[in-house]
């Protein structure tokens, strides 16, 4: 398959799948809702009677609270409550991997934009207003905002008993291994956000069981409703989850936002209350990427044949832990790429300090790790001598490799093959005489005619873990059930699994279509009325919600064979079921779906884990730590104003392997959409923290890639089934992300022909001003 | 403070505003149409696209008040019944939709494009969608949908 849309054509293979099934690309099901306005986003759920509430954030990024008077605030017309640590009734504890994060401040605040306190009233003007009259006496404590700095033993500790979060120490080979060529850079990742469009929203609806019902936009309806329960006191089954529409989501949706703070008001109030952030409020309301600052060396052979790599790595984890573990386990793991190496030594750390909470962003640890191991490898490339596409395949990992953890790579690891793809893809055509200013750096801003730009051209290529590692228990519930309606069989598919816009409930279509050869095909709305579906994250629902799915229609099928068994007297293992027949093993028809069925459901719930990982050696970072791998690669080729310091990217042109590409053409879109995210950061996109102080919280001055900023991409999509995952399936969402940025990095680098070993890469770092 | 607008042709009244909302609150908030987005408020993203008389603009940088007496079309005002704008229909044939969240205003700022200029080069379109932000697409497929819209528009 692969997609041109340089040309503004779209090509796919012709192939002979059935319309709707798995192969195909069926319109997504929400797809009419979206157009016209009608699907239901968090922020625009509505209930007669709701109060709206607003959170009151801290100003200071460490803090001691001497005390909170609400008095003044609750004097507001129209106030309908006010709360404080006080008033939550569990523990005042949340958090992913720990809870080490207050609903509510209560003696402490850590970072800037930590909730305070609370107001419900019955306008969110209203509310914010009261909010501003709440009193919080602070003693400004000395903050520590600079992660080496929260490494030294006197250094404040954010928590106790220090600001080490982890530290994950890898060896492999020689302790001490020496090579004839070394080659070494540090190198820094500025502050990514995830700048979903959609700000976090919920409706939190009391109820008469004296529970709570939530409308809310998440990622994880069951690890959400986890922390509510503890935050509130209260039983799973008085705290029901629904998945309202998600705007986009991208790792910042993992961490609680309104969630507690909606319920506490609801049930305080007895109303239903909305809350809903602003722009400003969303940058302070989730945790962001991960800034890193990394010191790598790589040791070759004078061919460029990799020896040994030494690494270096420190993330900010901002005020509290949030996923901060996991993305260190995934940064020292697989931070040095898809490469072989005879000896390594890894050691990558995650600290505390008073900076914003950072923990998941889609790429997960190994973005920040891409931009090193890339800029390191064109470092070496030149060094030897040796081209830059063909020193990463002469390193590239192949299937059967083992990785840095002592992993095999048990299916495809194509690195040479979507580099050599990349490599020859056409390059765009020269810049002419008197080009379009809008293609040239500065775009409609006309600060060029062509004088003073420089074309660069840069490779990289990534692989990343699918699904969750290092142990976890990492499975997907799903609830299928067939039934006749009004003549037709239909299948109602059910799981928790959050859709966030990649479009995951048209793969639970298409599979539900593909294992019981049913055209209709119901999604029920996401709740945790079935369990857990897991995290839409880590690239992995396709694969474990839709194994889950399969299984369940497996299990549906089997119980449909089984009651035409008992009414035929056949063995059902003599029987198929073929669209809504049921025949015999040489294909004659038997008796009908619908016969079978009569007024009768048969429904299946069934739990799916891929094969188990496993937690890596404490001491040598060695184990089977991740369960797949996805690879990517990109060339970026972009041309340079060196004067002015802008840059236009010209293509954006990449190869991944997929597995099996369920649906066609939401591969391409999560392609496209993850490339873009990755040239965001590499050219872009940083939340500006200054003394623990956020500086840009808007998108005046948190700049996203517009339309003018993304280059037209060639895209060839490699489907080389992994035989252990349903369907042969990969990950895809990720990678793209992770090779984008390092290959327009490496491409302005080219052109400039200065180190820049920052990104983002800012027009005084081009110029050199 | 009260208002009355014709919104997608529907004469609407509102009573009690408060003279800091915006349209787009008005729209959402207080007459059913949440169509329109909020990804920004501040006039950066173009989520909330609507027309006033006729011209695209950002209704979160419209107070309330100036819309009293005026035509609004959002969203929600394109379809003719059931059936889609020939842009509506491109954006959702072509994929550009994934969240969903940008597409009420760019299928509104791209409803305009087509109005203008029936046929647009690709930095046309470019250039009149650089102010809708979407965070999820890299905006290939939107391109897509606008010369797909664009060419059946012409074959109509
Ligand atoms: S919400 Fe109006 S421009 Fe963003
Ligand atoms: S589709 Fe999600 S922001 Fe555009």
């Amino acid at each position: 398959m692969s997609t041109d849309t340089g040309t503004a054509t779209t090509t796919t293979t012709t192939t002979t799948v059935p319309p709707g099934r798995i192969g195909d690309s069926p319109l997504r099901p929400d797809g009419t809702l979206k157009v016209t306005g009608e699907f239901a986003y968090a922020s625009d759920l509505w209930h007669d009677e709701m109060a709206w509430g607003v959170t009151l954030r801290s100003p200071h990024p460490h803090a001691r609270i001497r005390g909170i008077d609400i008095t003044e605030a609750l004097t507001v017309p129209g106030v309908w409550a006010v709360l404080t640590a006080d008033d939550v009734p569990g523990e005042n504890a949340f958090g992913l991997e720990h809870a080490d994060q207050p609903v509510l401040a209560s003696e402490f605040v850590r970072y800037e934009g930590e909730p305070v306190a609370l107001v419900a009233a019955d306008h969110p003007e209203t509310a914010r207003r009261a909010a501003k009259r709440i009193r919080v006496d602070y003693e400004v404590l000395p903050a520590v905002t600079d992660a080496r700095r929260a490494m030294d033993p006197d250094a404040p500790a954010v928590h106790r008993p220090g600001n080490l979060v982890r530290h994950l120490r890898l060896r492999r080979g020689e302790e001490n291994p020496t090579a004839p060529v070394v080659v070494s850079l540090d190198f820094e990742v500025g502050m990514q956000d995830q700048a979903f469009l959609g700000p976090e929203s919920g409706l939190a609806v009391p109820a008469e069981d004296g529970g709570i019902d939530l409308y809310v936009a998440t990622q994880w309806l069951h690890v959400d409703q986890r922390q509510i329960c503890l935050a509130l006191g209260m039983p799973a089954e008085k705290v029901r989850l629904t998945l309202s529409g998600v705007g986009g989501a991208f790792g910042g949706r993992e961490d609680l936002s309104v969630h507690v703070h909606a319920c506490l008001l609801a049930l305080r109030t007895g109303k239903p209350v909305k809350m809903s952030y602003g722009r400003e409020e969303s940058f302070y309301g989730h945790v962001h990427r991960h800034p890193a600052t990394m010191t790598y060396e790589f040791g070759a052979e004078r061919d460029g044949t990799l020896v040994y790599a030494k690494a270096y790595v420190l993330l900010d984890g901002g005020a509290y832990a949030s996923s901060t573990n996991a993305v260190v386990g995934n940064a020292g793991t697989l931070g040095l790429g898809p490469y072989r190496f005879p000896s390594v030594a890894v050691d990558a750390y995650g600290v505390f300090t008073n900076n914003p909470p950072c923990g998941a962003m889609r790429g997960f640890g190994c973005v920040q790790a891409a931009f090193a191991h890339e800029a390191l490898m064109d470092e070496l490339a030149d060094t030897v001598g040796v081209d830059r596409v063909a020193i990463r395949q002469l390193n590239g990992m192949r299937e059967g490799d083992l990785n840095i953890t002592g992993q095999v790579i048990d299916s495809a690891a194509p690195v040479g093959e979507l580099l050599q793809i990349v490599a020859d893809f056409p390059l765009p055509p020269e810049r002419g005489e008197g080009a379009d200013p809008r293609s040239l750096p500065g775009a409609v801003n006309n600060t060029t005619h062509g004088e003073g730009v420089v074309r660069g051209i840069g490779y990289a290529v990534t692989y990343k873990n699918v699904g969750f590692s290092e142990g976890f228990d990492d499975y997907s519930t799903a609830r299928v059930r067939l039934e006749m309606t009004g003549g037709e069989a239909v299948a109602t598919v059910h799981t928790a699994a959050a859709e966030v816009g990649q479009g995951l409930i048209t793969v639970e279509q298409q599979i539900c279509r593909t294992e019981l050869g049913v055209e209709r095909v119901v999604v029920h709305p996401k709740d945790t009325a079935v369990g857990s579906g897991g995290s839409t994250s880590a690239s992995r629902q396709t694969y474990v919600t839709g194994g889950a799915v399969k299984a369940a229609c497996e299990a549906v099928r089997a119980a449909v064979l089984e009651r035409a068994a008992l009414a035929l007297a056949r063995p059902a293992a003599d029987l198929r079921l073929d669209g809504e027949k049921i025949v015999g093993s040489s294909g004659e028809v038997l008796t009908g779906l619908a016969e079978v069925l009569g007024d009768d459901a048969v429904e299946e719930t069934v739990e799916y884990r891929h094969r188990p990982t496993h937690a890596i050696d404490p001491e040598t970072g060695q184990g089977d730590a991740h369960v797949q791998f996805a690879f990517s690669a990109h060339r970026a080729v972009v041309d340079v104003d060196v004067e002015l310091g802008l840059v236009k990217v010209v293509a954006l042109d990449t190869a991944q392997d997929v597995g099996k590409a369920i649906n066609p053409d939401a591969v391409v879109g999560q392609i496209q959409g993850g490339s873009a995210q990755g040239m965001g950061l590499a050219l872009m996109e940083e939340i500006v923290v200054t003394d623990g102080h956020v500086r840009n919280p808007s998108f005046t001055d948190y700049l996203i890639p517009t339309i003018l900023d993304m280059p037209p991409m060639r895209i060839e999509v490699l489907e080389y089934a992994d035989p252990h995952a349903p369907y042969g399936v990969r990950g895809v969402g990720e990678p793209p992300t992770i090779s984008s940025g390092p290959a327009v990095a490496a491409a302005v680098r080219a052109a400039v022909g200065k180190p820049l070993r920052r990104v983002p890469i800012r027009p005084e770092h081009i110029t050199g001003t | 403070m009260r208002i009355t607008t014709r919104v997608n042709g529907t004469e609407q009244e509102v009573d009690d505003v408060w003279a800091g909302e915006s349209l787009l609150y008005v729209l959402r908030e207080r007459m059913g149409l949440p169509g329109s987005k909020n990804a920004c408020e501040q006039g950066e993203c173009g989520s909330c696209t609507v027309y006033l008389d006729g011209e695209p603009v950002c209704s979160c940088l419209v107070a309330a008040g100036q819309a009293i007496g005026r035509e609004v079309t959002t969203v929600e005002g394109l379809a003719d019944g059931e059936r889609l704008h020939p842009v509506q229909e491109a954006f959702v044939e072509c994929g550009a939709v994934q969240c969903g969240f940008c597409t009420p205003g760019l299928v509104v700022a791209a409803h305009d494009l087509l109005a203008r200029v029936p046929s647009p080069s690709d930095p046309e379109i470019r250039e009149a969608l650089a102010g809708n932000l979407c965070r999820c697409t890299g905006y290939e497929k939107i391109l897509d949908a606008v010369r797909l819209a664009a060419e059946r528009q012409a074959q109509a």
